[in-house]
Formats: C-alpha cells, structure tokens, sequence
C-alpha cells in the first residue's frame, strides 16, 4: 500500500503517492517545470537537468522528474537562479551540436527550439562550438544526424524499454559521448534495429527523422508510447 | 517656415546572409510610410550612399561576420551607432553561413570553384575578401544591443520593434520570433 504524501510546491498544498516523482506531482497540479530528456512512459534518468527544482533546507538543487516526494517538503519550481541555470542549459545545447534551425527537418516541431523560446534565449552568451559531426543515412528508412543529437537518451531508453531491441546506447564521455547503433556500427547494418522507428518518433530534436522529409516536414508521432506503457503496465497506468 | 521633426538616423546593414531579413523588412509594406515619418534612412543596401555616416541612431544589422570586410565592417558600424540591433539568425546564431565551418575553408573553396566547376576553374583572388574560418554572430565581435532571431524573422516582428523602440520603449519579442522562425 502507498502511503500519500503532503507538502508544497511553491507555496501551495499538493500530495501524491510516495512512489511518485516531484515532476509528477506538479503536472497533476498544472505547475510547469521544463523538460527535455523526460518523456512519460519512458524511465527517467535526469540527463538534461531541466527540471532542477529548489527545496527548502536542501543545499543542492533536485532534479524533479527522479526526485522521490518527501512528506512536509517545500518545493519551489521558479526563481531567478533556477531561470539563468535553465537558461545556461538549453544554450549550452545549442552550442554543442550545429542545431541550425532554419534548414531543421524538425524546424517549428522542436522541444529544444520550443524550449528556447519559453526561457526567453534570444541568443547564446557562449560561443558556438561548431563540431564536425557524422550524419548516418545508411537505414532504409530513417536517418540519424548528430549535429541535432542533445543526448536526452530517448531513443536509447525506448528501443531498451519498450521495443526489447537495445540498438541504441551511449558511446564516449563527456563532450565525446554520442549515440551509437549496436556496437558503433551503421544504422543500416544493425543486426538488432527491427525499423520501428520507436527512436525517431520519440527523438524531441530533428537528430532522428524519416527520410524524405524536408524542412519543417517532420512531425513526430508519439500516440503509441502511452498504450504500449499501459499494456507493459511500465510506468503508471492512465 | 515649417520646423520638420527631427527624424532618426537609420541604417541597415548586410554581412553574411541571404538578403531574406531586408526583403522581411520591406515587407513591412505601406507602413514603411509611416516609419519615414520618424526615421531617415541614412545608410542601407536599399539606399546609394557608399559610406557609414558619422553616427547612426539605430542600425539593424542582418548576417553572420563570416570574411575580413564584414569583421573590419561590423566594428566600424558599432562605433558609429547608438543602438544596433542584430536581425535575424545569421546575424544572431550564425545559421546557414555558419555550417561551412567544420569542414574548413580549404575542402569550402574547393567544393565551390574546383570540384563542382566544369571550365575555366579557378580560386577567386582579386577584389574578394579572405574568409575567416570561423563564421561568429555579431555580439561575439561587437557589443549588441537587441536581439530579433527568426529566418527571416516576421515583418511584423520587425515593425513592432522599430515602433516600441521609437516611442521609448523595451520591445518584448519573446512571443512573436524565435530560431528558425
């Protein structure tokens, strides 16, 4: 039996189950906390560190969508620091990859273009890294361009998680670390990939997409991971 | 005799980019007239006056610093200009001229004028300015002073900023442009 919490985000009364996460508490309650790695139906991994939250007493920030609920706590999802360092984030990301928007296949469909606009970052106060990274077309289907990869782990976790094919995974460290398919070996050439294409549907960028769309053209489809999450009964059932 | 109001000095400037954020500021259409009541365009690809004037009230500046005369051009500009606005990606990201960059110039310029060439090919040299190799947004050379992102961004976007701005206010964009809009 779960045990229901109380306790407060910015000041108002909530409660959830035990089991349940800060950031799901605060959805339930409309309180918005940005997002980019989470993705409900997938595990969470607090990657993007979006969802930083402060707690009162606490001396490091949490990050919400991996924080258990505590009874009694006081949460608060907005302040000055919580904007800079979100802020900070998304414009690291941008100055990471080579996002270029304006030639996006995802341009207008983005959550790291949309995301950008909800902090209000107009421009990036870092410089730009402009990496030389690999686009791999070698699928039948789908492409995959590292340019627009933030490393959210969504295609990972879903092909993991829910299609049982683990083709995707993490590769290097730090500035290095890439996605790869099997053992860093192309796309086309996968022996596990059964072309579902759960990873690019999921993919909140356009680092995964389908070929032959153009700028702009891509939206992503995402009505099967709620049903498949319920059916598996992974994650919480709605 | 009839005392005129005194008009803004206005210029816009064009460094690496398509020319696309102009063409969004002329379709600001039949309310350019309105604008040329308040502002008098003193410098501009649009106009024939071969200099930067002395000093500039607002100067909107589209492209990315991407050769040594947009480098030597940009910081004469901001030294000539109260306020200067950077208009749109190129000149707020780097955007599209800013994607040779990982490839080098070298592999660029032979892509451009061996490689794709049929006859007569040959590397540009006279009266053409070296690239740099790294293609930057304006504010990493100068200081700027607001930003319209957007490719291009809307004429709305842009007539909204020029007109809160004449009338002394702060324009919050915030809603109405973004990358790649």
């Amino acid at each position: 039996m779960a045990t229901v919490k109380t306790f407060k985000i910015n000041d108002e009364d909530v409660s959830g189950r035990e089991d349940e996460t800060i950031l799901q508490i605060a959805r339930e309650n409309d309180i918005f906390i940005p997002t980019l790695c989470n993705m409900e139906g997938l595990s969470s991994v607090g990657s993007c560190r979006l969802c930083l939250v402060e707690v009162k007493g606490w001396t490091k920030l949490a990050t919400a969508c991996v924080t258990k609920i505590q009874e009694g706590m006081e949460v608060y999802t907005d302040s000055e620091r919580l904007r800079e360092y979100r802020r900070m984030i998304v414009e690291l990301l941008f100055s990471e990859g080579n996002h270029i928007c304006a030639v996006c296949v995802s341009n207008g469909r983005c959550e790291l273009q949309d995301m950008a606009q909800i902090l209000g970052m107009n421009h990036l106060v870092v410089p730009y890294r402009r990496p030389n990274l690999k686009i791999d077309a070698s699928h039948e289907r789908f492409i995959n361009d590292q340019n627009r990869c933030i490393l959210c782990t969504r295609c990972v976790r879903v092909c993991d998680e829910i299609e049982g094919a683990h083709t995707w995974d993490v590769m290097g460290r730090g500035i290095e670390a890439t996605v790869i398919t099997d053992l860093n070996e192309p796309w086309g050439a996968s022996q596990s990939c059964t072309t579902c294409g759960k990873c690019v549907q999921v993919c909140p960028t356009g680092a995964l997409f389908e070929k032959g769309k153009s700028v702009a053209e891509m939206s992503k489809k995402r009505e099967f991971l709620p049903y498949l999450t319920s059916m598996r009964g992974n994650g919480k059932a709605k | 005799m009839i005392e005129t109001p005194t008009k803004i000095k206005f210029a816009t400037v064009w460094l690496d980019g398509c020319s696309g954020c102009h063409m969004s500021f002329l379709d600001i259409d039949e309310r350019l007239l309105d604008l040329g009541d308040k502002i008098d365009l003193v410098y501009s690809p649009l106009v024939d006056y071969k200099d930067f004037p002395d000093m500039v009230d607002v100067t909107l500046i589209e492209g990315a610093v991407s050769n040594e005369d947009d480098l030597h051009k940009i910081k004469k500009v901001r030294e000539h200009t109260k306020l200067l606005i950077s208009l749109g990606d190129c000149a707020v990201t780097g955007n599209v001229p800013s994607m040779r960059v990982p490839f080098g110039i070298e592999a660029v310029m032979n892509r451009a004028y061996t490689e794709n060439v049929t006859r007569n090919h040959q590397m540009p040299t006279n009266g053409v300015p070296p690239l740099l190799p790294r293609v930057r947004p304006v504010h990493e050379i100068v200081k700027v002073d607001v930003f319209i992102p957007g490719c291009p961004p809307p004429a709305d976007t842009i007539f909204f900023v020029l007109t809160e701005l004449l009338e002394g206010r702060q324009p919050d964009i915030s809603k109405l442009t973004r990358f790649g809009k």
